[in-house]
């Protein structure tokens, strides 16, 4: 406790148990000092603690039993391992004289999380704990951040001894940063100098370095058109006329046609995902690439480029900028306006501005968008209901979204936004959820009741695991084989919780809803009746070009 | 696909239990098999040297190689082809005294391949060889045709680079002033 005191931690996402119950006993006496936040599953408590880290840019802290509870906790973790989201997970351990003896609820938790961790490590001694659990916070959120699992043996969290705590700053097998090499970033700024038709990626990169007025600046300064990835989304205003929208499989037309025909591509913060990339053989062949990262094992993984630049870009960035030329790119840059008119007519309007038929996702989004003044922070589940929010949400700062990118976990949504609201109690959460993955952690709406957090939850029902079936409809011949989905009345469970429910069936209720929704800082449930079938167009489908692009309207 | 190469990783670790485990699986995920490994302390104090033998492209080989080098308690990762590296591995061999014996031709055998016996009984008799895989192979394959083996085993192979110092003194110092200066 006293260590995750020193560490700075004044709030913890738990569920107790046996192997645990000394450390929570310990918490009894420090109620003053952290919050607790008792969630009803673990898999909700590291979800929580991953979306308390994102909107704070804090170490989020989950502590939870052994066993079950360990292995709960093991979805959240490869999370927060693909998502490079800063977590310190404490465990209970049976004590160090049953280990590998099967005990009741002994798993091996450190050798199931060695690959899904940026460090895991067992503590079976007191002394050990202020040494480990500096080592851990330090691991967690320097360099590229991740998780991190103690697993700590009973018997050492019974153990009184000397406090001595010593924060880490050091480990020498362990370099967070790597060194920038100034040839680099002079060949990096000459190539930019050189470009007649830059394109620049903005990764999650960004937001983990707070660059994002770096990266404004040196954007502005050579007037480089940008796009987000999907965790970048918020790392520059949505209404920056620089930025060109995003990328990857349901991103805007024009930034994945432009991939294919810029002259250099300039990689902030990103990896080069596969949902970002499609066919690596068919992409960005004619550039020439730059990739900023702070992890040089990124660096040539999935794309390899002309020059990568090594190091946190929030210090290489403004390097970079120091050495580019005030330049113009102004007929480049028009050249995006006809594609997103061409998005606009196919897909935009008729998902955000409908005037007949069933309510569109995008128009729940964007009204919703505009109601909170593009000021709120947005988490989401997965499916269509993740990439419509993530296609029409606009962002004025940073910090603002938050959702399950590289693992896509159904019941991420949920958990995640109680943790965001927990980070930034200051501001609005919308959560956005599908009907199926908000049935995979409703269990959390008991946690939204016993501590009064204000999420605004909305749920797009279309009745079916629509992203599933959009493939189906697309790639299997419209067999839609087990993606339809008999829901339950979700108002009446939000009300079972106590929490203000509303249900909307027509377009011309839903503004008075979100109006309603808004009027105060409590939690509110408010689920739309969206249309059955929908689709998220643009499609780019998965291990084609990224040029390959489906409108829907062909 | 590239040409396929035998390629030695060099790791260098801090001495933690799990540390075998970290490492393998990243070749795993991979889908690299490893041929052979030997783990023992390096000449620094409380450091364990990793040496691994893995038949892979060189793109692969160096993506591997950085994640390993990624992991937190690794100090250092390195690959290198056969050419840099002086490397050795040993050989046991047990064969029939009596076969060995009637064969008639035991001195000839021994200076041949630089033998050395560490057993002798009535029954059975062990050789040991060390020298390059292939060359441990071929005595095996040697006896095998002719007296025949009763029992064989192989050591993961050793090596080091042939450049002068282990590199690793010189990364420790690198940090040890890196971490000064920080401080100061
Ligand atoms: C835990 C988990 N299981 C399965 C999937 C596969 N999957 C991806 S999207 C999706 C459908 C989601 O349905 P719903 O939550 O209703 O959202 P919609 O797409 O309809 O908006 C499924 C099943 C997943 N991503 N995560
Ligand atoms: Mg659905």
């Amino acid at each position: 406790m006293q260590s995750l005191i020193a560490e700075g931690v004044d709030t913890v996402f738990g569920y107790p148990g046996g192997q645990i119950m000394p450390t929570f006993d310990a918490l009894y006496d420090y109620m003053d000092k952290i919050n607790h936040i008792l969630v009803r599953h673990e898999q909700g408590a590291v979800h929580a603690a991953q979306g308390y880290a994102r909107v704070s840019g804090k170490v989020g802290v989950a502590l939870l039993t052994s066993g079950p509870g360990a292995t709960n906790a093991i979805t959240g973790i490869a999370d927060a391992m693909l998502d490079s989201t800063p977590l310190v997970v404490i465990a209970g351990q049976v004590p160090a004289a049953s280990l590998g003896t099967d005990a009741f609820q002994e798993t091996d938790l450190v050798g199931v999380t060695q690959p899904l961790t940026k460090w895991s490590f067992q503590i079976r001694k007191a002394e050990d704990i202020p040494w480990a659990v500096s080592r851990a916070f330090f691991i967690a959120q320097t360099g590229r951040p991740g998780p991190v699992v103690l697993d700590i043996t009973k018997d050492a969290q019974n153990a009184e001894t000397e406090f001595n705590y010593e924060k880490c700053k050091f480990i020498r097998s362990y370099f967070p940063t790597p060194d920038t090499d100034p040839a680099t970033v002079k060949e990096a700024a000459e190539i930019i100098n050189s470009a007649k038709k830059p394109l620049a990626l903005l990764g999650q990169g960004i937001t983990l370095g707070r660059a994002e007025k770096e990266v404004q600046a040196f954007l502005e300064k050579a007037q480089i058109p940008a796009a987000w990835t999907l965790l970048g989304l918020s790392a520059l205003a949505s209404d920056h006329p620089l930025n060109m929208g995003m990328l990857g499989m349901h991103g805007n037309l024009a930034p994945n046609l432009k991939t294919n025909e810029c002259d250099v591509l300039i990689a902030i913060g990103m990896r080069f995902d596969d949902r970002v990339t499609g066919d690596l053989n068919t992409y960005a062949k004619q550039a020439k690439i730059i990739h900023f990262d702070i992890d040089p094992s990124e660096v040539g993984k999935n794309v390899k480029p002309t020059v990568g630049v090594l190091g946190n870009v929030k210090l290489t960035i403004p390097k970079v900028a120091r050495l580019v030329h005030e330049a113009n790119h102004n007929s480049w840059i028009a050249e995006f306006k006809p594609l997103y008119e061409r998005e606009y007519k196919s897909v935009i309007k008729k998902e955000t501005e409908p005037t007949d038929g069933e309510i569109r996702m995008g128009e729940v989004v964007k009204l919703i968008s505009d109601a909170t003044g593009n000021d709120a922070v947005m988490v989401t589940d997965v499916g269509q209901n993740q990439m419509v929010s993530a296609r029409y949400f606009k962002f004025k700062r940073p910090n603002s979204f938050v959702t399950s990118g590289g693992l896509g976990t159904m019941g991420f949504g949920l958990p995640a936004a109680i943790g965001a609201k927990v980070g930034a109690p200051d501001r609005t959460v919308c959560m956005f959820a599908g009907d199926g993955g908000f049935q995979m952690t409703i269990q959390e709406l008991g946690t939204i009741l016993q501590s009064q957090i204000g999420v605004k939850m909305i749920v797009m029902n279309n009745n079916y695991l629509g992203m599933v079936r959009q493939w189906q409809e697309l790639f299997f011949e419209e067999r839609y084989s087990f993606t339809t989905m008999i829901n339950p009345d979700f108002t009446a469970i939000g009300k079972a919780y106590g929490i203000e429910s509303r249900q909307v069936k027509k377009r011309e209720d839903l503004a008075d809803a979100i109006q309603d929704m808004l009027k105060d800082d409590k939690p509110y449930l408010l689920v739309v009746e969206v249309e059955k079938q929908g689709m998220v167009y643009p499609m780019t489908p998965a291990g084609t070009a990224v040029t390959n692009v489906l409108l829907g309207d062909e | 696909m590239e040409e396929r190469t035998l390629y030695t990783v060099t790791v260098f670790s801090e001495n933690h239990v799990g540390l075998l485990n970290q490492i393998t699986i990243i070749f795993n995920r991979r889908r690299l098999n490893i041929e052979t490994l030997s783990v023992s302390p390096s000449a620094i104090q409380g450091i364990h040297k990793f040496t691994i033998t893995v038949f892979s492209d060189r793109d692969t080989i160096e993506k591997v190689v950085k994640q390993i080098d990624k992991r937190v308690d690794i100090l250092k990762a390195y690959f290198n082809v056969d050419e840099e590296l002086v490397h050795q591995e040993i050989a046991l061999y047990k064969v029939s005294t009596d076969q060995l014996l009637k064969s008639g031709s035991v001195e000839e055998l021994i200076r041949k391949h630089n033998i050395r016996i560490l057993e002798m009984t009535e029954t059975c008799v062990v050789f040991e060889k060390t020298g390059h895989y292939a060359e441990n192979q071929q005595l095996f394959k040697e006896l095998s045709e002719t007296i025949g083996v009763l029992q064989f085993i192989r050591s993961g192979r050793v090596a080091i680079t042939k450049s002068k110092v282990e590199r690793l003194s010189d990364m420790l110092s690198a940090i040890e002033k890196k971490m000064h200066k920080n401080h100061e």
